[in-house]
């Protein structure tokens, strides 16, 4: 199934925002995700399900003033 | 009294930025050097092979400075309120610099976008910062849309070019006796930080009058010692400016040579 994440087109097997947060290698990463432009929380990733097409974004800590 | 900004004492009236320095260890330095009671932080995309985020956030918190997260870069009501939301899941805080950006050039905030953006924010229980400007109206808005600290700019973000709109400034303090100012953006050079104490100014951000001068570390120092001046010089009264001179050196008994 083809999905984007952080703007970029993947091929990725996994079925749900957890399962592709695994899948990446994201693995106990601090970071907090969207999906569609919604923010999915950790709590919530399990049951978030991808469809073909979806936009997914993965965030970190990053500088800022 | 130091001012509390959500019920919570700053250990500094500087809040320091923490982007854009030649390096982390150059960061890591100036934090050191400044002793800001705050850091602002972002959130940006993350590769997993990078991971460039996770060894800033062990950085930070290493550093073990409270942090503001912003919404830098968003431009819309939408993606401020999500961006808080990533920033509240990965920080861990309900604080958030509130940014809604409206105009490029200017880098001004939509303050429509940004009464509404924290509106919304407070109900669900943040704690918003609102980089705002010095507009009388607007800050009542932000007010009653359960705002607790106002952040107008002293120029343009990145400017450096100090204190733009004194009057400006100096009626918003007028106006709002007992909510907790803070300038956010333009400042340049230590003076313009030790000035926006002096007129009453409850803290000052400041991030690349450090992170792009010559020596970070050095002007870190110099900026934590300016805000120090100023929250003291402010504590001390100072006096009212004249037009006319008044003699310092008393006149009377003074020698006839005449």
């Amino acid at each position: 199934m083809k999905i984007t994440v952080n703007d970029e087109t993947q091929e990725v097997s996994a079925t749900t925002l957890a399962g592709l947060i695994d899948e990446l290698g994201y693995g106990g990463a601090r970071i907090a995700t969207a999906l569609d432009g919604h923010f999915v929380p950790k709590t919530e990733r399990l049951r978030a399900t991808l469809a073909a097409g979806a936009r997914v974004e993965i965030v970190a800590p990053m500088q800022g003033g | 009294m130091a001012a509390l900004f959500y019920g919570q004492e700053l250990s500094s009236a500087l809040m320091l930025g923490t982007a854009q320095y030649p390096s982390p260890e150059i960061l890591r330095d100036a934090v050191l050097a400044a002793q800001p009671g705050v850091l602002t932080v972002s959130l940006r995309r993350e590769s997993a092979g990078e991971r460039a985020g996770q060894a800033f956030w062990s950085l930070v918190q290493e550093l073990g400075v409270p942090v503001l997260p912003n919404t830098a870069g968003c431009h819309t009501v939408r993606e401020a309120v999500t961006t808080a939301h990533m920033a509240r899941e990965v920080f861990g805080t309900d604080w958030i610099k509130l940014e809604v950006i409206g105009e490029l050039d200017t880098l001004q905030p939509d303050v429509f976008g940004l009464v509404e953006a924290a509106r919304i924010l407070t109900e669900e229980g943040f704690k918003v910062f609102p980089y705002t400007t010095e507009d009388l109206v607007v800050a009542e808005r932000l007010l009653a849309a359960g705002c607790e600290v106002l952040m107008p700019w002293g120029a343009p973000i990145g400017s450096g070019k100090g204190l733009n709109n004194l009057f400006g400034l100096r009626a918003m303090r007028a106006h709002f006796p007992s909510v907790p100012l803070v300038v956010d953006a333009g400042i340049g050079v230590p003076s313009h930080a030790a000035q926006a104490l002096e007129l009453g100014y409850d803290a000052v951000l400041i991030n690349t009058a450090v992170a792009k001068a010559g020596d970070p570390v050095a002007m870190a120092r110099a900026f934590g010692l300016a805000v120090q001046a100023g929250t003291l010089a402010r504590q001390a009264d100072p006096m009212e400016a004249r037009d006319m001179a008044a003699p310092s050196t008393p006149v009377a008994g003074k020698a006839f040579l005449g």
